[in-house]
């Protein structure tokens, strides 16, 4: 699909580090207020899909790739198995706390409730843009 | 006993999607009616646990002072989760929803739902 | 599509409707009051209740609906992790069968 005016791809070129930056807040404070893994991924995705559409495709699939995108949706979902397993090996049973419970309000406390949002995050940030690919390159060979 | 916004809105919502499911004839129309009937069910649970005069069930630093305070003024966390996970298998419904519509696009020439069943090869 | 069914289906919605918002407004406990239960004759809170007392000092996390999420229902939220996926491989799976087809 082809790009757009000058404008939009500069302003969107200058945008994206804010937004993608803003994502990853949502994530990591997700214990902390409201949010977490699910609505920061989204943003993510959302700030990749406002780049292909203001460069096009074809500009877009040259830095990241397909199997770039499967890759990193494997990661996260192995992430969040291999914390839940720990529980069974350091503890007694499946998702139990390993992590140490630190003081109420900072980041690295609250158990494993961090490590399983970016893991979730990563996921649902991936699973959306191959949606979004898979979606746009089918309309690239039936047009060819 | 008063008539109070939230439910009005949750049920005039899946009225419309009842609407839209009987009268169009074009798949993805219909699908755009099941997504507004979904967020009408989603709106009606989270009005189910509301507290007269609540507050935000987190524990930030205003509240930090008294724990009674905080557990007899705060708002039920338990809907508010079970939507959480209702709406990402919205997403991936509509997903396969709408990648089912290409497939059938493709295979019959029409989206139509009265047509389909009459083409048959 | 004829006029005669449109105003029938229009009808049959606001019959649907009117008894919705009736039986929401009136037969139910009013808005605003919490989720009540009965256990062997006796009336008290429902049990999210019980997780707004119990989950500061048992995981040291703020915000309370993070624990419900993970702590107390943490296998419907791995059960959404896993229909996420599925969904995601589905729709490659149809996209690429329909890109072959031709």
């Amino acid at each position: 699909m082809a790009g757009m005016t000058v404008i939009v791809k500069t302003i969107s070129r200058i945008m994206f580090p804010f937004v993608f930056l803003f994502g990853a807040y949502v994530i990591f404070h997700g214990h902390l207020t409201p949010g977490g893994g699910f609505p920061g991924g989204v943003i993510i995705a959302a700030a990749v899909a406002m780049l292909v559409l203001a460069y096009g495709l074809e500009r877009v699939l040259k830095s990241t790739s397909f199997l770039q995108a499967e890759i990193l949706d494997t990661l996260g979902s192995m992430a969040i198995a291999l914390v839940c397993i720990l529980g069974l090996i350091f503890g007694a049973y499946f998702l139990e706390t390993v992590f140490p419970l630190g003081v109420l309000g900072q980041i690295f406390s609250g158990g494993n409730f961090l490590w399983l949002y970016i893991g979730v995050g990563i996921k649902v940030a991936a699973g959306i843009l191959l949606i979004l690919l898979a979606m746009l390159l089918w309309d690239r060979g039936e047009s060819k | 006993m008063m008539i109070s916004l939230n439910y009005v809105v949750a049920m005039l919502l899946i009225s419309a999607g009842i609407y839209c499911l009987l009268v169009k004839r074009n798949l993805v129309k219909m699908l755009i009616g099941i997504v507004v009937m979904i967020d009408g069910v989603h709106l009606f649970l989270i009005s189910l646990g509301y507290r007269a005069e609540g507050i935000v069930p987190i524990f930030n630093s205003e509240v930090a002072s008294s724990l009674p305070y905080f557990v007899s003024r705060a708002v039920d966390p338990l809907p508010q989760a079970l939507v959480l996970t209702s709406i990402v298998i919205n997403i991936c419904t509509t997903a396969l929803a709408l990648s089912l519509c290409i497939y059938t696009y493709k295979h019959y020439g029409t989206l139509d739902p009265t047509k389909i069943k009459e083409l048959k090869e | 599509m004829g006029k005669g069914r449109r105003a029938l289906s229009l009808a049959l919605v606001a019959i649907i409707a009117v008894t919705f918002i009736y039986s929401v407004n009136f037969t139910m406990p009013a808005f605003g009051t919490f989720p009540t239960r009965e256990i062997n004759g006796k009336v008290e809170n429902s049990v999210g209740q019980l997780y707004l007392e119990n989950a500061i000092w048992q995981t040291g996390a703020a915000n309370v609906v993070t624990t419900v999420v993970w702590g107390y229902r943490g296998y419907d939220t791995l059960g959404e992790s896993t229909v996420l996926f599925t969904a995601v491989i589905g729709v490659i799976t149809v996209l690429r069968a329909v890109r072959r087809d031709e």
